[in-house]
């Protein structure tokens, strides 16, 4: 029960964190459409290293 | 001829496709009660996700369907054999008087009646040989170098012929995908010296990509979601951080420059601790990834037989048809992404060990 409550804790979490990675990416993207690429990559790191942060916690709670 | 190729491709995604479609009806036949549904499919999923000595294909009534692979144990000397004498558990098999027993995954000595004791948290206590045998895993592993080895051979060939040479058939789809790893991943993070690494990122970037491609497939691999293999994976990029790295890296684990010397000397064993995180998040992500898409795209197609008297078979099917269509779109994605960023994180973690810094 209590894991997963953490579980949901953790989602949040990584939920708002990638909301907010994807949304400043949206932004510059529209401010200079023409770092596009740049921009992604930079994006899809981040949101990599989030990633293994949240799975990290999944795994240890369970 | 090339009709006769297409027909036997067609033919084999038929039947591949067709096989968990005989799982499932076998499953539908053999439903007991609701409960035992449930129960029964989470040891279905456990069973998949973990490594086997019997590579199975469906199960018929009571009977697996599939091929035993060689066994090979190191006990007071090499001992081969097949893993279909284990008859999934059922049997002990003895060889040069030791007798070995299939439980769970692992083999075990026993005494002739195959007797297994548990301590009190059921763990089986008996003693385990060496054991080198060509599991699922490694068979999968063979079939990925197979693969690989067949597309990269004729990519390989067109260029000895000369440079302005296209290549053909499989080659002209390995070429763009080889000059993305170098011109996305390597040049970028690396540098100037990307050319000593590119080696060791494309065989990863393809190794991580055909084993997860191979994993959505139905013969039912699940290599890349084995912890054992994302560990070596990471492994081999710590140990190739830290043999090429130069004095500017340790320089900056150390001691690093231009920092006041109490906070170096709080600095240095948080980034000592950083040299470990970085492989062990690449370790993770990946085994987590596949292993949670894996889960996901079985339990969705469980909805068959598990909501069947509330939406009927129709309405079931339809359903499960339709949310692991769009989930296997996603674990395409999935499969290419996670090849990517472990590849791209690597090269990210070699650039900064051979990054040489302006002095301070």
């Amino acid at each position: 029960m209590y894991n997963l409550i953490g579980a949901g804790l953790i989602v949040i979490g990584a939920g708002l964190g990638l909301g907010k990675i994807g949304g400043s990416a949206m932004e510059a993207i529209a401010r200079q459409p023409e770092a596009t690429n740049k921009i992604q990559t930079a994006m899809i790191i981040i949101g990599a290293l989030l990633e293994g942060l949240a799975f990290g916690a999944l795994i240890l709670g369970k | 001829m090339i009709n006769l190729k297409r027909t036997l491709l067609v033919l084999a995604v038929v039947i591949l496709g067709a096989n968990p479609i005989c799982v499932l009806a076998n499953e539908e036949a053999h439903a007991g009660e609701p409960s035992d549904k449930s129960k029964e499919i989470g040891e279905y999923i456990v069973h998949h996700l973990q490594d086997d000595h019997f590579f199975s294909l469906y199960k018929a009534g009571e009977e697996t369907v599939g091929f035993p692979l060689p066994v090979i144990l190191i006990d007071n000397g090499l001992k081969v054999f097949s893993s279909g004498e284990f008859k999934h558990g059922k049997a002990v098999v003895e060889k040069d008087g030791q007798f070995y027993k299939y439980y769970h995954g692992k083999i075990y000595k026993t005494d002739a009646a195959g007797t297994i004791s548990y301590d009190d948290k059921h763990h089986p206590t008996n003693a385990k040989p060496l054991d080198f045998s060509i599991t699922k895993n490694v068979f999968g592993l063979f079939l990925a170098a197979f693969l690989m080895f067949v597309g990269f051979l004729s990519l390989a060939k067109t260029y000895k012929k000369g440079p302005s040479n296209l290549p053909k058939g499989f080659g002209r789809v390995l070429e763009p995908l080889v000059l993305y790893v170098r011109d996305e991943m390597a040049i970028p993070n690396i540098g100037h010296r990307y050319k000593e690494f590119m080696p060791y990122l494309l065989s990863v970037f393809f190794l991580i990509f055909t084993l997860n491609i191979l994993g959505l497939t139905p013969i039912g691999f699940n290599v890349t979601g084995n912890i054992s293999i994302t560990v070596c994976l990471a492994l081999f990029t710590f140990v190739v951080t830290t043999i090429k790295a130069n004095k500017d890296y340790w320089k900056h684990i150390f001691w690093m420059p231009g920092v006041p010397v109490p906070f170096k000397i709080i600095l240095a064993p948080i980034e000592v601790l950083g040299m470990f995180t970085k492989p062990f998040s690449l370790m993770l992500r990946l085994f987590a990834n596949i292993t949670a898409g894996h889960s996901v795209i079985m339990g969705l197609i469980a909805i068959v037989y598990l909501f069947q008297t509330q939406l009927t078979v129709g309405g079931s099917v339809g359903i499960s048809m339709l949310l692991t269509l769009v989930l296997f779109f996603l674990e395409l994605l999935v499969a290419f992404l996670q090849a990517f960023i472990f590849t791209m994180l690597s090269s990210l973690f070699i650039g900064m060990a051979v990054e040489e810094h302006a002095h301070h």
